[in-house]
């Protein structure tokens, strides 16, 4: 792998800004990296190569007349295709969408450029986000760049295969049940989801509202630090997004803060900035729940070595008890599918997107462009949701799943007033093999139980990669906070990665060169 | 018919509210505008677009609230309702169905019997869809989307109407409230303010409602009339050969007098409401509602009184004069030119009135600049026109709002004051007449009223009819002088 | 206890999603739809006396925008992507008889 595809963010952001290389020299040895190995992954739906040429073009021309062309300054980023790019086709992974080409721009790609970054084109998922394998898209499923008869999991697979596959230097996902964790954790990358309404959705396409969140994707703990920072923050656009001051995430990690700390840490919120990566104090309770049968056992050795690591480092670490954790997937997919069946509902050939031809009445064209346009998954959930919306049963499924909801907000409460951090695997096993989940949707919803809980408390959580099993498949570790509780989960997370000594990228990467840069 | 009926009637009425953007979106509520130009991502549905509530919508919903009576809700939320149709480009309609913004109201009305309070249930915002037009020769209906987004407030009453005309006396006094507020400009014409008709009939002294229907498409007063009359007759001609009324929404069509069910199989009764989950709910303090409370303008009652002190008009003018917002705006505004109440009040009650009947059009849509009017009552008390001019003027600024000083200057209508030119004219008319003269001398008063209509006649109408008069009535007293010297 | 999907609840779902659901389509729906109100139905084993239902997650309260006008005349925008368009109108079957 080509040098210049090794440094992180800040470094290539802080050599671009220098001029030590070029915006143009960044953004074709991804190109390169990226074009060699899609053949394979088909982890992006629309590569904007040209466009990409140009941004670098017009950081290059700010970074010769001496201007600083800000922190992400030529770092190549590849966007979920559920986010609206402008000029560029958006399509969900969906026939729907095939060739929608919106005219306004998500607030967090609208940021992402404003502090320099290059998008490099938009990245394959499940169609409209739902699924957890990636293999739902109209485009063909995405494969696993550390074992490609394995699925990436979904449904940020796209954005998280470009990332460990060094096609992308980082990534935007979202997240609604664990789209952005669980194939962080499949891809061995480092993936964040951030508390609900830290980032603008203005121009995310909206499959359940309520818990929909995007975050990035990215190498390492700082990369990820970086990016959050730079996609956080109020938008007037978005009712739901908060106006947060406190996402000075990234300057946390600046390059040059790495001095000795003294005294030790009691309590995490305050001291991210005295020392980025220190644990010492910090407790962290182990959800003993999240320990049971489902979960495979050389996952649950890993996560449990975390655990340790962090232990050692002198993090007090305990198990507690979270509770209902086997009611917040039927929870999470009533809410889910309810609102993914309204938000989907503009999806009807009228406005924009598919159409069905050759059909006489207004109500048989929106039934066959429906029917025709979206995906055997989409089209399920949209049943069920429709379903426990109707009138009769309302009360006994959607208003019952949101005083779940409530339980498990309470539950989370409980346990962070003892509790800075709690931590637990991100999904049950490692990368199924393509193919083996789609028919039994339940043994695929069934993958989500430890992310949805997280999304259903908007609260913020990490992936981080903790080892690899016996096929070599990497393993995730998840560490969720408090609402706001970004700061510790990076800081946590900064330490582990560093007694780790960095998580390494797919043996791909390394493959990848000897072939050198074909075109597709 | 073996047995007397009573018909009950609820309304739900539907009034556009006079914000200058939309309830969810910066686009503008401009009536008018070639389609889809006042179009956002928003309001057009698309993906990845969001709704941030207009702050005026709420104040406007809880001024209408307070001024019928309503309890204020301190938490309000907006829920989603999800049905099909091209003129609603998300497909669904954000309204508010569990937490209304007002709750238990009324309005009074006047009856034959006396005052009579009709309660309102709830009144709720949402956003009103797009147009429709349907395109005959291609069979196909085109969509457009600038009024969609338009907000909305719909306020219920409680089943408590029992004829057209406590129907009609309910939207009228509605109507002003809303008006008079400014909160909407409830024009039926172009659809701001739109009623759905709930009507059952029940034996008389029955306390159980029967079966009710809703009927919708009712664009005027007299239109809701014969709606309500016919629907009755059809409910009760059901009932009496034996049948059953269905539940249903039926559509009313005018021109043939006659309404039809409106739902086809593929309509959603199922609506599956939930809560909208990009809006935060509204949280509304007793300070913001003192607030509004404070902001609230005079109401009709309060202004009516103040016309008959303040300005000393007769009851009967102030009672015309705020039977309408508009006129009753035309009027405080004219009085800012001009500083005589009732001569406004004239212009307004007679000559306005009696011009928007002939035209054909509603004193809502009467749009002259009041400055006009009162430059023109000026022109005429000042005596620079005459009367019949200032008749003839106000038609022109009725119809075009011409400023009537430079339309007087260029059709060359100011009153001759010029007396040698007038002394001239009416010499003219004494000696043109001799007979005329002759009948005045012998006793016949009115024999003068001739002359100075020749004299008028003669300067084109543009004469100062007092002067006129002055100069007729000392020619002829010369005329007389001599005649009696000469017949001494 | 299984969830019986009569066919009469299809027919209804059909109209209210706006999808064809028929043949092999139809008998997955019935499947998959009866498994997941078992599974979903899990929730009714939990006591949730005196729990209030959480809409929003986020206390936020009165996120509002003034009434002013933003953005300008973008019809040829909006009408870019519509599969049909007539005369500044998205164009669709008609929708009275």
């Amino acid at each position: 792998m080509k040098e210049i595809l090794r440094w992180p963010a800040a470094e290539l952001a802080q050599k671009i800004n220098r001029r030590e290389i070029k915006a143009k020299e960044a953004v074709s040895a991804y190109l390169e990296q990226l074009y060699a190995l899609e053949p394979e992954l088909n982890s992006f739906v629309t590569v904007d190569e040209e466009g990409a040429y140009a941004q670098a073009g017009r950081i290059d021309e700010l970074t010769q007349s001496g201007k600083n062309a800000g922190p992400l300054a030529g770092v190549p980023v590849a966007v979920k295709d559920n986010l609206c790019t402008r000029g560029l086709r958006t399509t969900c992974a969906s026939r729907m969408l095939e060739d929608f080409v919106p005219f306004y721009e998500a607030g967090a790609v609208e940021r992402l450029r404003a502090a320099g970054a290059i998008i490099l084109g938009k990245t394959n998922m499940d169609e409209f986000a739902m699924g957890s394998t990636s293999e739902t898209s109209a485009f063909g499923p995405v494969k696993n760049p550390w074992d490609i008869s394995r699925v990436p999991g979904g449904s940020s697979g796209g954005s998280c295969c470009a990332v460990a596959a060094a096609q992308s230097l980082c990534a935007l996902g979202s997240d609604t049940g664990g789209s952005i964790r669980q194939p962080a954790s499949y891809c061995g990358v480092v993936g964040l989801k951030p508390t609900y309404g830290t980032v603008s959705r203005w121009g995310l396409v909206a499959y359940a509202s309520s818990l929909d969140q995007i975050g990035p994707i990215a190498r390492n703990v700082e990369d990820c630090a970086l990016l959050l920072e730079v996609i956080s923050g109020g938008d007037k656009r978005d009712s739901t997004c908060l106006d947060r001051r406190d996402v000075d995430f990234g300057r946390a990690f600046a390059r040059t803060s790495a001095s000795p700390q003294t005294s030790p840490q009691t309590s995490s919120q305050a001291s991210l900035q005295a020392c980025p990566e220190d644990v010492r104090g910090l407790r962290i309770g182990i959800v003993r729940d999240y320990f049971d049968e489902g979960l495979d056992g050389e996952v649950a050795a890993a996560v449990r070595r975390a655990a340790q690591q962090l232990r050692d480092q002198g993090a007090l670490v305990e198990e507690v008890d979270l509770s209902l954790v086997s009611y917040a997937i039927p929870a999470y997919y009533t809410i889910a599918c309810a609102e993914a069946s309204s938000n989907l509902a503009r999806f009807d050939g009228v406005k924009y997107g598919y159409r069905a031809g050759a059909e006489k009445g207004l109500h048989p064209m929106y039934r066959r462009t429906r029917t025709e346009g979206f995906g055997t998954e989409v089209k399920r959930r949209i049943v069920l949701g429709s379903f426990v919306l109707s009138s009769g049963y309302y009360e006994a499924y959607y208003e019952k799943a949101l005083r779940v909801k409530a339980m498990i907000v309470a539950a989370f409460d409980k346990a962070f007033s003892r509790f800075d951090l709690l931590l637990g695997p991100v999904a049950p096993t490692t990368a199924p093999l393509l193919g083996q989940t789609g028919d039994d949707p339940l043994k695929m919803y069934l993958g989500d139980i430890y992310t949805v809980s997280v999304n259903l408390a908007g609260l913020p959580a990490i992936s981080l990669p903790c080892g690899l099993d016996s096929r070599g498949l990497p393993i995730g570790v998840q560490l969720v906070g408090p609402r706001f509780g970004e700061k510790t989960i990076l800081q946590a997370a900064r330490a582990y990665e560093k007694a780790c000594g960095g998580f390494a990228l797919s043996p791909m990467t390394e493959r990848a060169e000897k072939k050198g840069g074909m075109k597709v | 018919m073996t047995r007397q009926y009573e018909t009950v009637i609820g309304l739900e009425v539907h009034i556009e509210l006079a914000t200058r953007t939309k309830i969810f979106c910066g686009c503008s509520t401009a009536f008018g505008g070639a389609p889809n130009t006042h179009v956002c991502p928003v309001c057009a549905g698309m993906p990845g677009s969001l709704p941030v509530l207009n702050r005026q919508v709420v104040e406007y919903a809880m001024a209408v609230g307070l001024a019928t009576d309503c309890r204020i809700s301190r938490l309000c939320r907006f829920d989603r309702k999800n049905y099909f149709y091209p003129d609603n480009p998300q497909n669904y309609q954000i309204s508010q169905l569990y937490l209304p913004i007002c709750r238990s109201g009324h309005i009074d009305i006047e009856t034959p019997e006396g005052i009579k309070s009709i309660g309102i249930h709830e009144i709720h915002m949402e956003e009103d869809a797009g147009k429709l037009t349907h395109d005959d020769w291609a069979g196909e209906t085109n969509v457009d989307f600038n009024r969609s987004g338009v907000p909305l407030i719909e306020v219920v009453s409680e089943p408590d109407m029992r004829s057209a005309d406590e129907v009609i006396a309910y939207l009228e006094k509605l109507r002003l409230i809303a008006q008079y507020l400014g909160a909407s400009d409830c024009k039926l014409q172009e659809g701001s303010m739109r009623a759905d008709v709930n009507l059952s009939v029940r034996p008389l002294g029955s306390d159980s409602l029967g079966t009710r229907t809703e009927m919708k498409n009712l664009n005027s007063f007299k239109a809701i009339t014969r709606a309500v009359e016919n629907e009755r007759a059809r409910q009760i001609e059901i009932l009496e050969s034996g049948g059953t009324v269905v539940q249903e929404t039926r559509r009313w069509d005018d021109n043939k007098e006659r309404s039809y069910p409106m739902r086809s199989k593929e309509d959603a009764k199922d609506y599956r409401y939930f809560p909208e989950p990009d809006l935060p709910p509204v949280e509304i303090s007793g300070e913001w509602i003192e607030k509004v409370k404070k902001k609230q303008p005079e109401l009709r009652d309060e202004k009516k009184k103040r016309y008959e002190s303040q300005y000393g008009l007769p009851s009967y003018d102030a009672d015309i004069l705020t039977s309408d917002k508009r006129l009753a705006d035309l009027f405080e505004e004219t009085l800012e030119y001009c500083k005589n109440p009732k001569k406004v009040s004239n212009w307004l009650m007679v000559e306005t009135i009696r011009l928007a009947r002939e035209h054909g059009i509603g004193i809502d849509q009467v749009d002259f600049s009041p400055e006009n009017l009162g430059k023109l009552i000026t022109l005429q008390e000042t005596g620079r026109i005459n009367g019949t001019v200032a008749k003839e003027i106000f038609a022109v600024i009725f119809t075009d709002d011409v400023d009537p000083e430079k339309y007087v200057e260029e059709h060359g209508l100011a009153a001759v004051t010029d007396e040698a030119a007038l002394r001239d004219a009416v010499r003219q008319a004494v000696e043109a007449n001799p007979q005329s003269v002759a009948d005045y001398l012998a006793g016949k008063k009115k024999a003068m009223g001739f002359l100075v209509g020749q004299t008028m006649r003669s300067m084109g109408g543009k004469a100062d009819p007092a002067l006129v008069n002055r100069l007729v009535g000392e020619a002829l007293a010369q005329k007389a002088a001599a005649y009696s010297s000469f017949c001494r | 206890m299984a969830q019986e999907i009569s066919d009469k609840m299809i027919d209804e779902l059909e109209i209210l999603a706006k999808l064809d659901l028929s043949g092999e389509e139809r008998e997955r729906v019935r499947k998959d739809l009866g498994q997941m109100l078992d599974y979903i139905g899990r929730m009714n084993e939990l006591d949730t006396e005196g729990v209030e239902p959480l809409y929003h997650v986020m206390p936020a309260v009165n996120v509002f925008r003034e009434d002013e006008e933003t953005g300008s005349s973008i019809r040829e925008e909006i009408l870019a992507g519509a599969p049909e368009a007539v005369d500044g109108c998205f164009r669709v079957p008609r929708t009275v008889e």
